[in-house]
């Protein structure tokens, strides 16, 4: 495999002093070898910004039908009203992305710091192994048990909650058995993101100064007190960027609010009733099958708000990230 | 000073047991308890929470640890409040909370992991063992006790080899001028711009990449109703390039500068000394990166979702018609809940074959279909764990 690899440079396979020569005058020349690699090296990198464009320009072509017949455009009355269509996904989106954020951020920050200042320093990378091991099942997977298996299981906990804390909108509603509903879908996401956010919260705490951390001890302050006043402070950006990261896979998730939710278009808060609200991610993939070109233009309408959106997010959240590792 | 002897002893050890002498031995001025007050605190918090749930009635396993981890964290908080103080009563009780952190996130990963085997490996072995695998779903109808998945196995398998081969090398040749070209001038400037959208890239969500696969495909063909192997190629790899550009950045990174050093004063071209030392020496870890990066998308559901719609049988050709996958399989069947059998034996009208009915056999399929994707995602981590653990160059002495 080597040799044919090397064949078309067999003009530079001379022995070592003779090459030298025409080293010094192929820098001015540049080999042919050269030329084809380095340009394949940067076309491949600039293949990745024509990507995001490229996703950007086709979602907004495929779109176009749906944006100018809207009514917000048009002032048509008969016309499809997009604002009235999207506004909800946008709000089921947002609403379950943040419950599971709720639920998952300071868990993977229990973790984290379980791994990185609790655990035996010997057991740390099996354990953080057990929570890798979580991202690299198939979201169909959790959907599918998050369906059969945690949807009855939830059942007891959300009458409960219904009944005693029925005063509180999030919990309020006719709440009935089979819980497909937004707190069962956002149980499942928050299961789903939860180790992007460890990982990360847990690689920036493993990079709090060894020094300060020992002065803190030295003065006699216990572990909690350490974490409280050395770890946590050095590692806030990074908690920030990792729950910007897990939001935006929360945000983009389809296949555990799919195979969970069963879906609605309302912007009603109660998380425990049935039939309430979607997402955008969900409601494309069901939708998509047997979807009219009309129909379409408007799914890939909302997938480009999506799309906006966790470019958006994920672009701050790297932001911070790569400022914080810096520095 | 009571504790001060163990500083002595733990002196020797790695700085992270180190912190833990240190912190032992700060505490000298207040009375520290051995291990076992913890042990006593919590067996009182269960024996009191299984005669709580005992009175009410409603004692379970699940609900006596539930209760029990509360009441130990109050009980003891207030032990070690009384008998240590309150830092280290707020120690002992953060402890608690974050090792209860862990242990809330096992519950999903093991039972999980126990669902999925223990439901899947029914149908995997009746009627007779990988019958499943090696059979399709041609003429397979309601709550007929048949099917297989050998065409979505073959399908998944197919269209993430496509989306391998669109986003290795583009993948590789991006992490290629990263780490060797993007070194000066406005070559630096893109290589950062370039590791930022990476960055980004990977969070795309999965169904925007369908649907960019959808949209590319429609624009070209001018079909709307367009739906072949390939467009889920073209949508996972779109998911993939970002992770290969990643990993195998990591892992060129690792190469010595000396190696590429050592080639350039042997007056070897750059190209060369890329393709015959630095590729070379990380070959171990780029196939760790790609094998990795391939369970990664093997599983994902949504992109295949809208751009490879679903079929019966088996198709081997990425460029025309429909193809199966175990995700979308997984879905549907999901999807077609239980099913209604109005007689006890149904008959396949293509082969002419006689089944029994079975009312729950859509889950069934799914879950073998889900533990046949968990076992190739599963042996896939463990063959790039085994490569980068087996043939990574010894670097250093």
């Amino acid at each position: 495999m080597s040799s044919s690899v090397a064949t078309p440079s067999s003009p530079q396979q001379d022995p070592p002093a003779p090459a030298a020569p025409t080293t010094t005058a192929a820098r001015t020349a540049k080999r042919p070898g050269d030329v084809i690699f380095s340009g394949l090296s940067i076309g491949s990198g600039l293949l990745i910004f024509l990507t995001l464009a490229l996703v950007f320009i086709f979602l907004l072509i495929r779109s176009w039908p749906a944006i100018q017949t809207s009514r917000e455009l048009t002032g048509n009355a008969d016309a499809v009203s997009l604002v009235q269509y999207v506004a909800p996904l946008v709000y089921g989106t947002v609403l379950a992305a943040l419950l599971a954020l709720l639920m998952a951020v300071p868990i993977a920050v229990g973790i984290a710091l379980f791994i990185s200042h609790f655990a035996p320093r010997s057991l740390a990378t099996p354990l953080g192994f057990l929570i890798d091991l979580l991202a690299a099942v198939p979201s169909v997977v959790f959907g599918l048990w998050g369906g059969v298996w945690l949807v009855p299981r939830l059942e007891p906990l959300f009458f409960f909650l219904n009944e005693h804390l029925g005063w509180i909108p999030l919990f309020g509603g006719t709440v009935s058995a089979p819980m497909r509903n937004m707190a069962s879908a956002s149980v499942v996401l928050a299961v789903m993101i939860l180790p992007i956010i460890t990982a990360v919260t847990r690689e920036i705490f493993l990079q709090t100064p060894r020094l300060q951390e020992e002065a803190a001890l030295a003065l006699g302050a216990t572990r909690w007190e350490t974490i409280k006043t050395v770890v946590l402070p050095f590692g806030r950006s990074g908690v920030v960027s990792a729950s910007m990261l897990g939001l935006g896979r929360a945000l983009g998730e389809t296949m555990a609010v799919l195979m969970v939710l069963s879906p609605g278009e309302t912007f009603s808060l109660r998380i425990l009733q049935v039939g309430q609200h979607n997402t955008i991610a969900a409601n494309i993939a069901s939708h998509s099958a047997e979807a009219t070109p009309d129909v379409m233009a408007r799914l890939i309408f909302t997938g480009l708000v999506l799309f906006v959106f966790t470019f958006i997010i994920n672009a701050i959240a790297r932001a911070i990230v790569s400022r914080t590792t810096k520095s | 000073m009571t504790s001060t002897s163990a500083a002595p002893r733990d002196a020797g050890t790695p700085p992270r047991g180190g912190s833990h002498a240190l912190m032992t031995g700060s505490g000298a001025a207040e009375t520290r308890l051995p291990w076992w007050h913890l042990a006593m605190t919590a067996g009182i918090a269960l024996v009191v929470s299984a005669v709580i749930l005992l009175l009410l009635g409603v004692f379970s396993i699940p609900a006596l640890v539930l209760l029990g981890y509360v009441l130990h964290l109050i009980i003891g908080y207030t032990y070690s409040r009384v008998r240590e103080g309150r830092r280290w009563a707020m120690d002992r009780f953060v402890t608690l909370l974050v090792f209860g952190a862990f242990a809330v996130a096992m519950i999903p990963l093991f039972s999980l992991l126990w669902e999925v085997l223990s439901r899947g490996i029914h149908k995997l072995i009746t009627p007779a063992p990988l019958q499943f695998w090696t059979t399709d779903m041609a003429g397979v109808i309601g709550g007929m006790d048949a099917g297989g998945i050998s065409h979505a196995i073959v399908g998944t398998l197919l269209i993430t080899l496509g989306a391998t081969l669109i986003s290795v090398p583009i993948g590789l040749f991006t992490s290629i001028f990263l780490v060797e070209y993007a070194r000066y001038g406005w070559q630096k400037v893109l290589g950062r711009g370039i590791t930022f959208l990476v960055d980004v890239m990977t969070g795309i969500p999965s169904i925007v990449a369908g649907l960019f696969g959808l949209a590319l495909f429609i624009t070209i063909t001018k079909d709307p109703g367009i739906r072949i192997g390939f467009m889920g190629s073209v949508a996972l790899s779109v998911l993939m390039i970002p992770t290969v550009v990643r990993s195998s950045e990591e892992m060129l990174r690792l190469v010595p500068m000396e190696l590429r050093e050592a080639a350039y004063g042997l007056g070897v071209p750059k190209w060369l000394t890329i393709v015959r030392v630095v590729l070379r020496t990380a070959i171990a870890g780029l196939t760790t990166a790609v094998t990795l990066a391939i369970a990664r998308v093997i599983g994902e559901t949504a992109p295949l979702l809208l751009t490879v719609g679903s079929v019966p049988m088996l198709n081997t050709n990425l460029f025309s018609g429909r193809m199966q996958t175990l995700p979308t399989f997984i879905n549907s069947q999901y999807g077609a809940g239980n099913a209604v059998c109005n007689s006890d034996v149904m008959t396949n009208p293509i082969s002419g074959i006689d089944y029994a009915c079975s009312t729950s056999i859509n889950f069934d399929r799914a879950w073998a279909a889900a533990l046949t994707l968990i076992i190739i995602v599963m042996v896939l981590n463990i063959a790039a764990r085994l490569v980068s653990y087996f043939f990574s160059p010894k670097l250093g002495r």
